[in-house]
């Protein structure tokens, strides 16, 4: 059986080679503090697995997710200066090769579905190939490899450093951005261990007007999206709005339809998604990945679609779950 | 009520515009403190936190394939091959992307698009090829590639999450029915959530849909706008 642990090693064993890279690339200002900080989170990776089975102590773990918070929180990582192609080489280059460059990126997507659709229901003497409940992950990571190895071999590119140091130069001008996901996560399920949900709920029976079903609704909805806001996660709103409004007064005191209130419920906390820089891994990582001078122009491209669709998501309760 | 006082740390700190990863830092540190978890207790909340929300990294594996391409000029082939398509507009185009998007993810194929894998390698390229081709096959101005390069990633994001919930399987409706049927002892159903999602589903696609062709109006004006300032440029700068 395949594992998804297995994938964690080899994302950690990543980190840790371009960390490597790193101490010895002279270009960059920071190669230290750089170092430091993707070397830790490769060794982060790979000592979780421990972690997750409870083998290992979380404590250091603890420890070392603070020291990282540091290293990029203080500005200790850098950049160095990528060697690469420049953009008149890069057009002839695309001349050269043509559209048998879009094969080695179409590759992930198709090997990712494929694992999910297909190699998802085989198994070897009765034990699945690819663990239960991690298709998806192994998909995308069985999905990389064989596109790195079809890159390679379409593009006649024998030195395997060459896809290491062009994915390294990502990695370094992405920066810190590329944790802050992992960190929001993090945060949650702190807010989760030390009673913020139930707080929230105390506060909302309160505001709560009796009886009035729009508003009711309305609450649920807006509720539903700021709180998505503050956490950067329509899934760790979700449980704290339904207690306080979406089950007790929708479903039971107002008789709607369970299955409509939290459907459309979890969308309109998505509407929240779409506006906060706290959802970094939809807003602020693209920004990043794109170079945009300006890392809140995804969230202003999305902003009048998110506030229309909280409009329709609230109608739509309001109007076909009662 | 005091451990609310991290919610607000996180507001205040976003709010002025701290660095990010400072702001998680001392927001965890403090709810933790007013929750009354003991230090030791705050160091394992990170540690159990970071060890289960690996996934959400990963897709780093895939930037040394991206970036092997790039260097042999996939965003270059990809503004040629957008450049045969002669009636292509930005906003046409992004509105095509965004309807293969939530149908893709409807049927589960979340993985096929996001700003690693399509946005920076095709989907930006594309779009910013349509525009200058627009633009008389000038490169864009500062200030209209950032939008247009904005709104696609805006278009794959707002494609996902209002295609993927149609989907049964997806971690969403897999909360959603967790969450309830623990919590409240009945039953609910993914494949009644995924229906109910078709509704919001369509209304995004309207919505988003429209903006993305109105776009092509806001990126001309704009364009007309900076060829116009660089003219009357430079004609000061002849008549000087």
């Amino acid at each position: 059986m395949i594992k998804s642990e297995w994938f964690f090693w080899l994302v950690g064993a990543a980190f840790l080679i371009m960390a490597l890279q790193m101490t010895v690339d002279r270009s960059n200002p920071r190669r230290w503090g750089s170092a430091a900080f993707w070397g830790l989170l490769g060794i982060c990776f790979v000592y979780s697995t421990w972690v997750v089975d409870k083998s290992l102590p979380a404590e250091p773990l603890g420890v070392a997710v603070l020291a990282m918070i540091c290293l990029g929180g203080f500005e200790f990582t850098g950049k160095g200066v990528p060697r690469t192609t420049n953009e008149r080489e890069r057009t002839e280059l695309a001349a050269r090769w043509g559209n048998k460059l879009f094969i080695p990126a179409l590759t992930i997507p198709l090997v990712a579905v494929l694992c999910s659709a297909v190699l998802d229901k085989w198994s070897i003497g009765g034990e699945p190939v690819l663990e239960d409940g991690s298709e998806t992950i192994l998909g995308l990571g069985i999905g990389a490899i064989i596109a790195l190895g079809v890159g390679m071999w379409v593009l006649h590119e024998r030195r395997p450093t060459v896809p290491v140091h062009a994915g390294r130069s990502l990695l370094e001008s992405m920066g810190w951005a590329l944790l802050l996901p992992q960190l929001l996560a993090v945060l949650g399920s702190i807010f989760q261990a030390a009673g913020v949900g139930t707080q929230v709920g105390k506060i909302t029976e309160q505001v709560l007007p009796d009886g009035q079903r729009l508003a009711a609704v309305a609450l649920y909805c807006v509720g539903m999206a700021v709180f998505t806001i503050i956490m950067g996660n329509a899934f760790a709103a979700f449980p704290v709005m339904t207690a306080a409004v979406g089950w007790p007064v929708l479903v039971e005191q107002m008789d709607g339809n369970a299955a409509a209130v939290m459907a459309v419920g979890m969308l309109a906390g998505f509407c929240g998604t779409l506006v906060t820089p706290m959802a970094a891994n939809f807003n602020l990582v693209p920004a990043a990945l794109l170079e945009l001078k300006d890392q809140y122009g995804p969230i202003k491209a999305q902003a009048p679609t998110a506030a229309a669709m909280l409009g329709c998501n609230i109608a739509i309760i309001y109007l076909f779950a009662f | 009520m005091v451990v609310l006082l991290g919610v607000l740390v996180v507001i205040l700190g976003f709010a002025t515009r701290r660095n990010p990863l400072l702001v998680v830092g001392v927001a965890g540190i403090a709810t933790g403190l007013l929750g009354e978890l003991s230090p030791v207790e705050i160091l394992r909340a990170f540690g159990d936190g970071f060890a289960s929300s690996r996934s959400v990294t990963i897709f780093a594996i895939t930037l040394p394939v991206i970036g092997l391409l790039e260097r042999n000029g996939l965003q270059q082939q990809a503004r040629t091959l957008i450049g045969k398509l002669g009636k292509l507009t930005t906003g046409r185009f992004l509105a095509l992307y965004l309807a293969l998007r939530q149908l893709t993810a409807a049927f589960g194929l979340q993985s096929i698009g996001g700003p690693a894998q399509s946005v920076r390698p095709m989907i930006a390229p594309m779009a910013e090829a349509a525009a200058e081709r627009r633009n008389g096959g000038r490169p864009l101005p500062e200030r209209v590639r950032e939008k247009v390069r904005s709104h696609s990633s805006a278009t794959d994001t707002v494609g996902l999450f209002f295609g993927e919930d149609c989907f049964l399987a997806i971690g969403s409706i897999l909360l959603i029915t967790g969450f309830v049927n623990s919590t409240y002892d009945t039953h609910l159903e993914p494949l009644s959530l995924a229906l109910w999602a078709v509704p919001t589903a369509v209304c995004a696609f309207l919505i988003h849909g429209a903006r993305l062709l109105r776009l092509d109006g806001t990126l001309d004006r704009e364009l007309a706008a900076s060829t116009a300032d660089s003219a009357t440029e430079a004609a000061q700068e002849s008549a000087k």
